[in-house]
């Protein structure tokens, strides 16, 4: 199975090419924040080099949030649009899952996180089990001090925090003192071939036209409108916009 | 002769729209997703929330855009794309879109300016003939756009500051219309008489620039102190007043462009262009010029579409015009300024 990853949830870019369980090509970048501008090229760049096409490509696996969320929407279109005009497999992993992956200690409680500014993370909390991340708590936007009060009963485990938590440190360590364990260089960066294992074995989406990034977080425009309008807010998204057929 | 077919996108700002486009003057198909209805929630257009639309419809509309045309990949010569101005994060959703369907079929991509799209339009009624003058008049532009010959686009004159439909939201807001207002306010407009006689701005400089803040503010003024006086004033006036003002300026700038730089054609493009009262009056005045034609984009391809940008990425492609991979969304993306010793 021919397997592209992605992830451009934040300012890191990963890709990956995979063959089964067989790493093709894997490169992620930090140098800027242009995906839109750099994310097919390397692509591209990637299937040449192997000597692949894209009809070649049996599964996408992409990092579908939380994150930026035009970052998000840069690997979501490309694997969406890919998996539709291509007739794949589409496989949406968590963005804070995907930092997970970079700790691989058995039974580890990891702490992924992304920082979403003025003391808000977007996070969650993971435990390894037979090598692989699973949720104990659920994804989320969240503030640093409710964050740490649902970390508090964990306060006698070792923490691996990665990702982006620099703005955190201190009241993570005022929580878990010296059973914090903050990750250094390459292990705070996403790894897309990380995800594309992850992914080789997980449920493909089940309309790929419907999948959209998990943001995890309202505009303010529609927070404040749904505060507004409460018997309205549970209404569907899509029941907003009508398609019509323009000819003359 | 083999036929061309030309995928298109748009998604500069609230409209998700793919087009199958025949030898770039017939349309196969034009599915246009609109957030009018999401938006109006807000009073006008967010532009998060816009691009958060755009994913969630953009493989919807190329499947029925597909369906509706009748087309596989393989019959595909090529995809177009606009890819500014516009938002950027709704812009990015296309330009996303259409670069991994040109890769992945092996397609050429061919990357339009909307506003060339708008002009483009105009190719559904009958072929450009050149020189051409365009008024492109919408919510987010009022350009006046110089066309010696085919694929080339020189400015001669733009907005200063609101484009006029974002003028035409203003005003509407304080008479109680959600945005889009164009539609209402044209309609009242056609029943009432201009008696507030409105700042017609710019109207006499020697340029081709436009300028339609003044003007809504003189009329959010003129609302605000009847409201404080508790004076009813008739809506319908003040909607004929306003739209009255608009298109004196609009028609009077374009009309001395025709007479300094006469063309063949004239083509009226762009969301605005839907006006009754534009259209109407441009008619009038056009008629009276010998040689000059005018062509007004057909009603139903005004507004943004897919359709349009294919007929534009049509002449790109056969001018050898593409893009590769690495195109980006380009959210101020201007046609080149006509330089001033040629107005």
């Amino acid at each position: 199975m021919k397997v592209l990853a992605i992830d451009s949830s934040n300012q890191p870019l990963s890709v990956a090419l995979l063959d089964d369980q067989k790493i093709l090509f894997t490169t992620t970048m930090t140098a800027h924040r242009k995906h839109a501008r750099y994310l097919l090229p390397i692509i591209q760049d990637m299937f040449k080099k192997s000597s692949l096409t894209p009809q070649d490509l049996d599964r996408v696996v992409v990092a579908d949030g939380p994150g930026s969320f035009t970052g998000l929407r840069i690997a979501v279109t490309t694997a969406k649009t890919l998996a539709f005009t291509l007739h794949i497999d589409l496989v949406g992993v968590s963005s804070l899952l995907d930092l997970a992956l970079n700790v691989q200690n058995e039974g580890a409680l990891v702490n992924p996180i992304f920082d979403a500014r003025n003391q808000n993370l977007f996070t969650g909390l993971y435990q390894i089990k037979n090598g692989i991340p699973q949720s104990i708590i659920p994804d989320q936007h969240v503030s640093i001090d409710d964050w740490t009060e649902k970390l508090s009963k964990y306060k006698n485990q070792f923490l691996y925090v990665v990702g982006n938590a620099d703005h955190f440190k201190s009241n993570l360590k005022h929580v878990f003192s010296d059973h914090l364990i903050v990750s250094k260089g390459i292990n705070n960066l996403p790894q897309a071939a990380n995800l594309g294992l992850f992914g080789e074995n997980k449920t493909p989406v089940s309309d790929v036209n419907k999948f959209v990034p998990n943001y995890l977080r309202l505009t303010k425009a529609e927070f404040d409108w749904k505060q507004q309008h409460p018997k309205a807010a549970n209404k569907d998204d899509q029941s907003y916009v009508n398609e019509y057929t323009a000819k003359i | 002769m083999k036929q061309n077919l030309i995928m298109s996108f748009e998604s500069s700002c609230d409209e998700t729209s793919v087009a199958i486009i025949k030898n770039g003057n017939k349309i196969l198909s034009n599915v246009v997703a609109t957030q009018i209805k999401s938006h109006q929630r807000f009073g006008g257009v967010v532009p998060e929330v816009a691009s958060r639309h755009h994913i969630e419809e953009i493989t919807f509309c190329i499947r029925d855009a597909m369906k509706q045309a009748n087309v596989t990949y393989d019959d595909l010569d090529a995809v177009a794309v606009t890819y500014g101005p516009g938002l950027v994060g709704a812009l990015l959703i296309g330009v996303t879109a259409a670069k991994t369907v040109a890769w992945a079929h092996h397609l050429p991509l061919i990357p339009v300016n909307h506003l060339a799209g708008h002009i483009y339009a105009a190719r559904f009624i009958k072929p450009i003939v050149f020189p051409a003058l365009a008024l492109v008049v919408s919510g987010g532009h009022t350009e006046l756009v110089w066309m010696p010959k085919e694929g080339e686009f020189k400015i001669m004159g733009e907005t200063r500051d609101d484009a006029a439909g974002e003028a035409y939201d203003k005003i509407g807001r304080v008479l109680g219309i959600n945005y889009p207002a164009g539609p209402d306010v044209d309609k009242m407009a056609a029943k009432g008489h201009d008696t507030f006689h409105f700042p017609r701005a710019m109207d006499n400089d020697d340029n081709y620039d436009f300028s339609f803040s003044g003007l809504k503010s003189a009329f959010i003024n003129t609302v605000h102190h009847a409201h404080q006086v508790h004076k009813k004033l008739n809506h319908d006036d003040l909607a004929t007043s306003f739209q009255d003002a608009v298109i004196d300026v609009l028609v009077d700038k374009t009309m001395r462009a025709l007479k300094k730089h006469p063309v063949k054609q004239l083509i009226l493009a762009g969301g605005v262009a839907a006006n009754h009262g534009l259209r109407s009056r441009l008619e009038k005045q056009v008629d009276q010029l010998s040689g000059t034609e005018l062509i007004k984009a057909p009603l139903k391809l005004c507004g943004d579409n897919a359709a349009m940008i294919g007929a534009a990425g049509y002449i790109f492609y056969k001018e050898g015009i593409k893009a590769d991979a690495s195109l980006n969304a380009d959210p101020g993306l201007e046609f080149d300024w006509l330089p001033n010793e040629a107005k």
